[in-house]
Formats: structure tokens, sequence, C-alpha cells
């Protein structure tokens, strides 16, 4: 059976940069899909809850009658199915692993000090959340460098691995430079990343999932608005 | 050839003892450094600028870092032999789900156990023995979690039976009576020699933990 009559499904919302790995990848590779959106604050799915019964979580890749769970396994699922070029993962074992590294990284240490920053409670809390992101950003720019070669994108010419697990986040940081009114990117600290993320947001893979500021931030604040005035989480 | 490996560890180390199997399941020729993590070596600070944690596995001079990718990476670049990661995509994307739910969950989790008292303790051991249940259904009827040989779940799993003794007696509870299929497995796997070399007797991990409660000032 071809693989384009197999019907490919990606299960999340327009707004998580988790999701957006996942849709970004099946863009690299050409791949025809159905986004179907979860309105999560009416409640999970049965196709969630039926797909991801371990964490329900967004996103859910849904490959024929397979679900596949969690961004970067994902994000490898359809980079071996798919198997053609471009390539999502250098095909060096190092540069694999190196690749590899930064995700562990930015989803539990970068990521959540990046949205502290717009919710921290107290001034501390607040600046340890900004040291932790603009530490994590230099050392990314350092990666860059190391990665790229020269070339436009942590995964060479094309966009990769790397380019896809950081690059999912550029709307939120965007979101947190705006309403805080700091420039986490800057030409001075992160010359390279600046340079590299408008590329990124403007690449053909990404220009259409990746949500614009203006409406990101307004989601944001509505969020912000709901855990205000919610009841305690469950 | 496995020319210049080198396993910066620590030997209590669940994530250390992942890469000692992954290398032992290859047959690869290492050297293993012990660190003190008191004191952490030029060379572990040179290796793994961002973390400064171990494992750090150098090969021919290149330092990987992260267990899971450790483990990854000799499964590649040995791939010739004992083949952790299934050739299957769709299994290759089960069995990394399940390695990353260990990592989220078991750590955590048996941290937990050891470290708190009370309420957090009894909802630490609840959550544990939910997830290591959830793993008994992933296992099923097959012996190991790779199928009749040991794979990447078992690999990255199988470590913390070294620690199960120290959970226990922390918590007050039998890991055996809830997950008797689970503590068959790990024995089966504790029958292969990568395994039964690579992981510290459980009551030296016993005491290793009451010395840092003591150090932590844990009751």
């Amino acid at each position: 059976m071809a693989k384009s009559d197999v019907k490919v499904k990606v299960l999340g919302t327009w707004s998580s940069p988790f999701v957006m790995r996942a849709r970004i990848a099946l863009n690299i590779k050409s791949v025809n899909y159905e986004f179907l959106q979860e309105r999560l604050w009416e409640g999970k799915s049965e196709l969630l809850l039926k797909s991801n019964p371990v964490h329900r979580k967004v996103p859910v890749l849904i490959h024929g009658d397979k679900s596949i769970c969690e961004s970067l396994i994902i994000v490898q699922y359809i980079n071996e199915v798919w198997s053609f070029a471009p390539s999502i993962l250098p095909s060096d074992p190092h540069e694999r692993a190196t690749s590899r590294f930064w995700a562990p990284y930015l989803d539990e240490k970068w990521f959540p000090s990046l949205r502290t920053i717009g919710v921290a409670q107290g001034e501390d809390a607040r600046k340890a959340a900004i040291a932790q992101v603009e530490e994590g950003l230099l050392l990314l720019e350092e990666a860059f460098g190391k990665c790229s070669k020269g070339k436009p994108f942590f995964g060479g010419d094309q966009i990769g691995y790397l380019d896809i697990a950081f690059g999912c986040f550029l709307g939120w940081l965007r979101v947190t430079e705006k309403m805080s009114g700091m420039k986490l990117l800057s030409i001075s600290k992160t010359p390279s990343l600046l340079k590299w993320a408008d590329r990124f947001c403007s690449d053909i893979a990404v220009k259409d999932v990746m949500p614009e500021t203006e409406k990101l931030a307004e989601f944001a604040k509505m969020i912000m608005a709901k855990m205000r005035g919610a009841a305690p989480p469950k | 050839m496995a020319e210049g490996v080198v396993l910066l560890d620590f030997w209590p180390s669940p994530f250390g003892m992942r890469v000692r199997i992954a290398l032992a399941e290859k047959g690869i020729k290492y050297e293993y450094k012990e660190e003190d993590l008191r004191n952490k070596s030029a060379l572990l600070l040179q290796m793994n600028p961002v973390h400064k944690k171990i494992p750090v596995l150098i090969h021919n001079g290149k330092p990987v870092c992260e267990s899971l990718i450790q483990v990854q990476y000799i499964d590649e670049v040995w791939h010739h032999t004992s083949p952790l990661l299934p050739s299957h995509s769709y299994q290759r994307a089960i069995a990394r789900f399940w390695a990353d739910f260990v990592d989220k969950k078991i750590y955590e989790l048996g941290r937990k156990i050891w470290t708190s008292k009370g309420e957090e303790q009894e909802t630490a051991k609840k959550e544990f023995i939910e997830s290591l249940k959830l793993l008994e259904g992933e296992l099923g009827d097959k012996p190991y979690f790779g199928g009749e040989n040991l794979g990447y779940v078992d690999v990255v799993l199988v470590p913390f039976y070294s620690w199960f003794y120290a959970y226990e007696k922390c918590g007050n509870f039998s890991i055996e009576a809830e997950c008797p299929k689970l503590i068959a497995w790990a024995k089966r796997c504790l029958e292969k020699e990568s395994v039964s070399k690579s992981l510290p007797d459980q009551e030296k991990v016993y005491d290793f933990v009451l010395q840092l409660k003591k150090l932590l000032g844990i009751e």
C-alpha cells in the first residue's frame, strides 16, 4: 500500500509548540495530513483519550490505525517512515547525539523558565527565570555555531531536528518579549540566533503553522485571566 | 572497533547502569572512570559543561551526554550486533515512548519515596505502583520488553530494580506484592551477564541511600 493511501492526522492545538513540531516535520516531508484541533479548555476529546491514554496530551500523530505520542518521538517517526530526503536528523551518530542532546534541556529547563517569566510570583522568581532563559540562549548561540558550520540552520542547509525542537518555541519567545518589554534575542548577545529565528519562521515548512505573535499574545492573556479566576487545578 | 571508549559514571546511578548494560550487550571494551560527585573531575566538567552530570560517554575523544541518547548512540554505532531498538519504525516509536515514560515517572517517583514522608510519600508510592503496572501491561507475556531478547526499554528500566529494595525499606511496602510480573522480568534480566555485572547489589544501594539521607538531613 502506498504511504499516501494511509490517512495521516495530527491531534493538537494551534498554540502548542509541541504540536508545531509534528506539523513542521510533516511539512518538511511534504506529507498531507488532517489537523484535528482539540479544544482543551472544553475537555479532552474521545479520540485524544483513546489514542493517548497514558498522558492524554497533544500532539498525537495518527497514521492509519497507529497512534504515536510525544512530539520528538513523532518527529523521529516521521523522519523514519518517510525516509526520503530531506532527512531531519543528521546521518553521523555523533551529530545525531548532539542534536538530540538539546531537546531535554529545552523541554525540561529552558521552556518552563520562559513560561515562568510571564506568570512568576515575585521579582526573585521572575529574575531567576529570565537568567535561565538568557543563559540557555547563549548556550544555544554557541551550539548554533558548532552545528550549522556556517550554514543557515542547525541542521545545515535545511531545517533539522534541533531547528524544529527549538524553533517551535519562537512564537512564545516573541510573546514573552512583547509582554515583558525585554529583548531576549539580541544583535549584541545572540546575533546568529536572531537571524536564524527570522529564517526559521519564514521557511515554507514553518510559516503556516507558526502562530502570529499578536494572536498568541491574545491567547496568552486569555489563559492568564482564566488561571487567575479558575478553581485550583485537579 | 571500539577505539577509545570511556565512561564517566557513579556506581549507584541508574542512568550510568543503562550505559554499562548497553556497552556490555554489544561486547564493547571501555574504560570506566568513577566520579566523586562532590568533587567533579576536570574531564567531566569539560565533557558535559551544560549539565555537569554523569554518565558521560566519551568515544574517540568526543562526548555524548544523556543516558537515553547514549544508549541510542551505542546502538547506532555498533549496529551490527545485539540490536536494542526494533527495526520497524512504529515499534521504535513505542519503545521510545516507554523509555520516555520511565524517565518521566520512575526516577522522580522513586526519589520522592525515599526523600519524603506521610501524605507525600503515600501519593508517590501509589503513583509509582500505577506506573509499574502500566509497564507490566506493556510487557504482557513477552519475556522482555524487547521480545525474545533484551531491548531498549529493558536497558532503560532494569537499573531501577537495584533501587527497589531501598524504595521498599524507605516506603515500607512490597513492590513484588503489587507487581509480581515486573519483578519476575527483572530477575530474568539479571540472569544475563550484561545486566548482573552492571547493577550494584540492592543492599549496597540501600546503604548508600541511608548515607545520603543523613547527609541531606532527611529522617
